[in-house]
C-alpha cells in the first residue's frame, strides 16, 4: 500500500443513510477515498467502515475531524500498518484453456486461492490476503488474461494490545 | 394522539413560541392542531422568507428559529436558509412534509429526497420512520441545533406518520453517542495561551461569530481590558466588542479599515476566539499575519488547523475558554510578578494607522447622496440598541464599516453564504423575536428584489420593521468588481432607479412608501420613518452609483496590498 494512504476504522450508528452522510462528506470536502467496506459489527446498533483514505487529499487530522462531527459516527480509529490486522478479498476470472490452466491452478496453489468456477476457457479464482499479496496475484495472472477482478476494499481490527493473551499470532503464508 | 398533534406538542415542549411557514399538501395533517397551539404562526408567502426569518429570530434571540413548510419545492425553497444557517451557525429546526413512507421512491407527486438533498447544508437530518419517534427526534433536534457549534437541523415528516397515533410520552434525555461536542477548556492550553499573551509585543485579538454564540461579549471585554489587547470584530462579530471602546478597531478583511487589516498583518499574536479565518479574512493565506504565532479557540476541532496551524488550540466553548485564559493571566501576574510586555510603541502605531487612514467617503452639499451618509444619518438618529439587518453587497459592508454597533445581537446579515435577499425577512424575523426594537433593514435595490414580497407578511402580521434601500440602480458590488478588475466592462449589472417604482410597491404590500433623493432630506425622512410603528416603512434612498467600497483587497492578494479609497489618505504598504 502507497504510503500516501491512511486507514480508518469508523464505528458508525446502524441508521438510514449513514453510509451516505460519510461519502457525501468526503465529496464536498474534496477528500479523495481510496477504498471502502462497510458491516455490521456483532452488535446490531453499530457498523463499522474500513476507509482507506488519499492522504494526499487533505491532513488525516481534517478528515477524521470533520467526519467525527457527523451525528452517526461513534469512534474513529486510525490503523497504522504496524498496529492493525488487515485483509481483503478477490475474485478473478482468468483465461486458461487446456493448455495453460495447469500454471494459473499452479499459481493458485502458492497463493492458497480457490477456484470458485471452472469453465472451457476461463476460471475464477478467490484469494484473500494482504492488500499487497492480492496486487501481486493480480499482477501473476495479467499475463493470462484477467476478463473479471472484484475486490472488496481492505478490512481491518487494530491489533490486540501488548499484555493482553494473544492466543495466536498467525503469520501470513506467502 | 396523532403524530401531527405529538409534533406540535413537542415543539412546544422544546419552547417554541413562533414559527415561520406556509402550508401545503403533505404536512396539511400538522396544520391542524396548530389551530388549538399556543405557538404563534407566520404565515410567509415564500419558503425561502420562512427559512431567514427564523435564522433572524434566532440571531436576534439567540434561540433556535423554527419553520415548517411542505414537500418537494417547499422543501427546496428552503435550502437556501439551511445553507445559508450552516455556514454562519445558526441554530434552525426545519420540519418538512414529505409523502406517506409508501409512496417514498415512487415519484409521487411533491415528492423530492429532502434529507438526501439537505444533507450537506444541515447538522443532521431526520426522516420519521413511526409517529413514536416524533417526540424523540424533535427533543434530538433541538439538542443537535443548539449544542456545540449552533447549525441547523431538518426533520421530515411522511403524511401517513403524520396521521399515525402513537402513545404520548417524553424524552428525559437524548442518546446520541456520536454526538459529543467539547465543552471546557483543557487549563493547560489556557496556560500556554496566557504565556504567550504575556510575551507579546503585537498582540490583536480576533474576535469571531462565536462570541455572540457563546454569549461571551462580557468575557472578551474583560479579557481585553485585562490585557490591553485591541480588538477587531469580523463581519459575524460586528457588535461583540463596542464599536466605541478605545481598544475597538472595527472590522478586518477584504472590505476591513486600514487599521485592522494591517494589525493583523503585522501582529506576533493573534488571539483568534470563535472566528474561522475565512478567506474574506486572511486574503491570500500563505501572506497572511506571517509574523503571528496563533491561539485558536474554537467549539468545533474541524476549525481548528483547517486554515492556518495554531501555536495554541483551545476546542471548547468560546465563553469558558476566554474566562480560563483570562484567570490565567490573572495567575500568571500574580504569581511569576511577570511584568506585562510595554506595548506604547504598538499602541502609537495603531492610533497613528487610525489618525491617517480612517474610514473615508465625500458628500458634497448639493453632490449625489452617499450611500454612507445615508447609513451614518440612521445610525444617528435611532436609538443605541437598534437591530441593523443587511442584505448582501456594497451596503452590506458600508453598514458594518459606518454603523457602530455597541451592543452585541444588534447585528443580523448573511456573511458566509453571502445570500442576496437576506435582510427583509431576517429582519421580520428579528422584530418578531424583540418586537420592543426598533428594527432596520439596510437592503440594496438588487437584494430586495428577492424576497420584498415577504413585506406583505410583515403588513398582514403587524410586524412593523422599516427598510432603507440604497438604491443605486446596479448590483453595486458586481458592478465595482467589473470596474475594477475588468476593464469597465459592465456586464448585466444594471437594475434601473425607478422600475419597479419602490414607493408604489411598498404602498402595494400594505406599507409606507417614502423616497428620499437630497442629503439635506435624510434626517427628516428618517424621522418620519420611525414615527411610524403601525406598519412596516420602505424608503427608496437614490444614491450615487459610482460609490465604491473602500478599503479594498483585491480577491486572492495579499492584505499588505490593501486599495485604499480617494478619501482615506496616501499609501497603503
Amino acid at each position: 500500500m502507497p504510503v500516501t494512504h491512511h486507514i480508518l476504522s469508523v464505528l458508525v450508528e446502524n441508521k438510514p443513510a449513514v453510509l451516505t452522510r460519510v461519502t457525501s462528506l468526503f465529496s464536498r470536502r474534496g477528500f479523495n477515498i481510496f477504498s471502502l467496506a462497510v458491516s455490521p459489527t456483532d452488535d446490531e446498533d453499530f457498523s463499522r467502515m474500513t476507509i482507506v483514505v488519499d492522504a494526499e487529499s487533505a491532513p488525516l487530522e481534517q478528515v477524521t475531524r470533520q467526519l467525527d462531527k457527523l451525528i452517526n459516527v461513534v469512534e474513529i480509529t486510525e490503523l497504522s500498518a504496524g498496529a492493525a490486522v488487515e485483509r481483503e478479498l478477490m475474485l478473478a476470472t482468468v483465461r486458461a484453456d487446456a493448455s495453460n490452466r495447469g500454471q494459473v491452478t499452479e499459481l493458485a496453489g502458492i497463493f492458497e486461492a480457490k477456484i470458485l468456477d471452472v469453465g472451457a476457457d476461463a476460471l475464477t479464482l478467490m484469494a484473500a490476503g494482504s492488500p499487497d499479496k492480492l496486487d501481486s496475484i493480480e499482477e501473476l495472472l495479467r499475463p493470462f488474461g484477467i476478463t473479471g477482478l472484484q475486490r472488496t476494499g481492505r478490512i481491518a481490527l487494530p491489533r490486540i494490545p501488548r499484555g493482553t493473551v494473544r492466543l495466536a499470532a498467525v503469520p501470513e503464508s506467502a | 394522539m396523532t403524530g401531527a398533534q405529538a409534533l406540535i406538542k413537542s415543539l412546544e415542549m422544546e419552547g417554541t413560541e413562533v414559527m415561520f411557514g406556509l402550508p401545503g399538501g403533505a404536512i396539511l395533517p400538522v396544520y391542524d392542531p396548530l389551530l388549538e397551539s399556543t405557538i404563534r404562526h407566520i404565515l410567509v408567502r415564500h419558503e425561502q422568507g420562512a427559512g431567514h426569518m427564523a435564522e433572524g429570530y434566532a440571531h436576534a434571540t439567540g434561540r433556535p428559529g423554527v419553520a415548517m413548510v411542505t414537500s418537494g419545492p417547499a422543501a427546496t425553497n428552503i435550502v437556501t436558509p439551511l445553507c445559508d444557517a450552516m455556514l454562519d451557525s445558526i441554530p434552525l429546526v426545519v420540519v418538512t412534509g414529505q409523502v406517506p413512507l409508501s409512496a417514498i421512491g415512487t415519484d409521487a407527486f411533491q415528492e423530492c429526497d429532502t434529507t438526501g438533498i439537505t444533507m450537506p447544508v444541515t447538522k443532521h437530518n431526520w426522516l420519521i420512520q413511526s409517529a413514536a419517534d416524533i417526540p424523540m427526534v424533535i427533543r434530538e433536534a433541538f439538542h443537535v441545533a443548539t449544542t456545540g457549534r449552533p447549525g441547523p437541523v431538518l426533520v421530515d415528516v411522511p403524511k401517513d406518520i403524520s396521521n399515525q397515533t402513537m402513545d404520548w410520552y417524553w424524552p428525559e434525555a437524548v442518546d446520541l453517542p456520536g454526538f459529543r461536542p467539547p465543552q471546557a477548556p483543557d487549563p493547560r492550553l489556557a496556560r500556554e495561551a496566557a504565556r504567550l499573551i504575556l510575551a507579546a509585543e503585537r498582540p490583536v485579538i480576533y474576535a469571531g461569530g462565536g462570541i455572540l454564540k457563546a454569549r461571551a461579549a462580557e468575557a472578551l471585554r474583560r479579557l481585553a481590558e485585562l490585557t490591553g489587547i485591541h480588538v477587531v470584530t469580523t463581519l459575524m462579530a460586528r457588535g461583540a466588542f463596542p464599536d466605541d471602546h478605545p481598544l475597538a478597531l472595527g472590522m478586518p478583511g477584504m472590505h476591513g479599515n486600514y487599521t485592522a487589516v494591517t494589525a493583523m498583518q503585522q501582529s506576533d499574536l493573534l488571539i483568534a476566539l470563535g472566528s474561522r479565518f475565512d478567506d474574506r479574512v486572511t486574503g491570500k493565506v500563505p501572506a497572511f499575519a506571517p509574523h503571528a504565532k496563533i491561539i485558536h479557540v474554537d467549539i468545533d476541532p474541524a476549525e481548528l488547523g483547517k486554515v492556518r496551524r495554531a501555536d495554541v488550540g483551545i476546542a471548547a466553548d468560546c465563553r469558558s475558554a476566554i474566562e480560563a485564559i483570562t484567570a490565567a493571566v490573572e495567575a500568571e501576574l500574580a504569581e511569576t510578578a511577570t511584568v506585562p510586555f510595554d506595548r506604547s510603541d504598538w499602541k502609537a502605531t495603531l492610533a497613528g494607522w487610525q489618525a491617517a487612514h480612517p474610514l473615508a467617503y465625500d458628500q458634497e452639499e448639493d453632490g449625489p447622496l452617499k450611500p454612507q451618509f445615508c447609513i451614518e444619518q440612521l445610525r444617528d438618529n435611532t436609538p443605541d440598541d437598534t437591530i441593523v439587518v443587511s442584505g448582501v453587497g456594497q451596503h452590506q459592508m458600508w453598514t458594518s464599516q459606518y454603523w457602530k454597533f455597541n451592543h452585541p445581537y444588534t447585528f443580523v446579515n448573511s456573511g458566509g453564504l453571502g445570500t442576496m435577499g437576506f435582510a427583509v425577512p431576517a429582519a421580520i424575523g428579528a422584530k418578531v423575536g424583540k418586537p420592543d426594537r426598533m428594527v432596520w433593514a439596510i437592503d440594496g435595490d438588487g437584494c430586495f428584489q428577492m424576497t420584498a414580497q415577504e413585506l406583505v407578511t410583515a403588513s398582514a402580521e403587524r410586524v412593523p420593521i422599516k427598510v432603507a434601500i440604497l438604491n443605486n440602480a446596479y448590483l453595486g458590488m458586481v458592478r465595482q468588481w467589473q470596474e475594477l478588475f475588468y476593464k469597465e466592462r459592465y456586464s448585466e449589472v444594471y437594475l434601473s432607479p425607478d422600475l419597479p417604482d419602490y414607493v408604489k410597491w411598498a404602498e402595494a404590500m400594505g406599507c409606507v412608501g417614502l423616497r428620499c433623493e437630497n442629503p439635506e432630506d435624510v434626517a427628516a425622512t428618517i424621522e418620519k420613518a420611525n414615527s411610524i410603528d403601525d406598519r412596516p416603512v420602505v424608503v427608496d434612498f437614490r444614491v450615487d452609483y459610482r460609490e465604491k467600497v473602500y478599503p479594498m483587497v483585491a480577491a486572492g492578494t495579499s492584505n499588505d496590498d490593501i486599495i485604499l479609497g480617494p478619501a482615506e489618505g496616501e499609501g497603503g504598504h
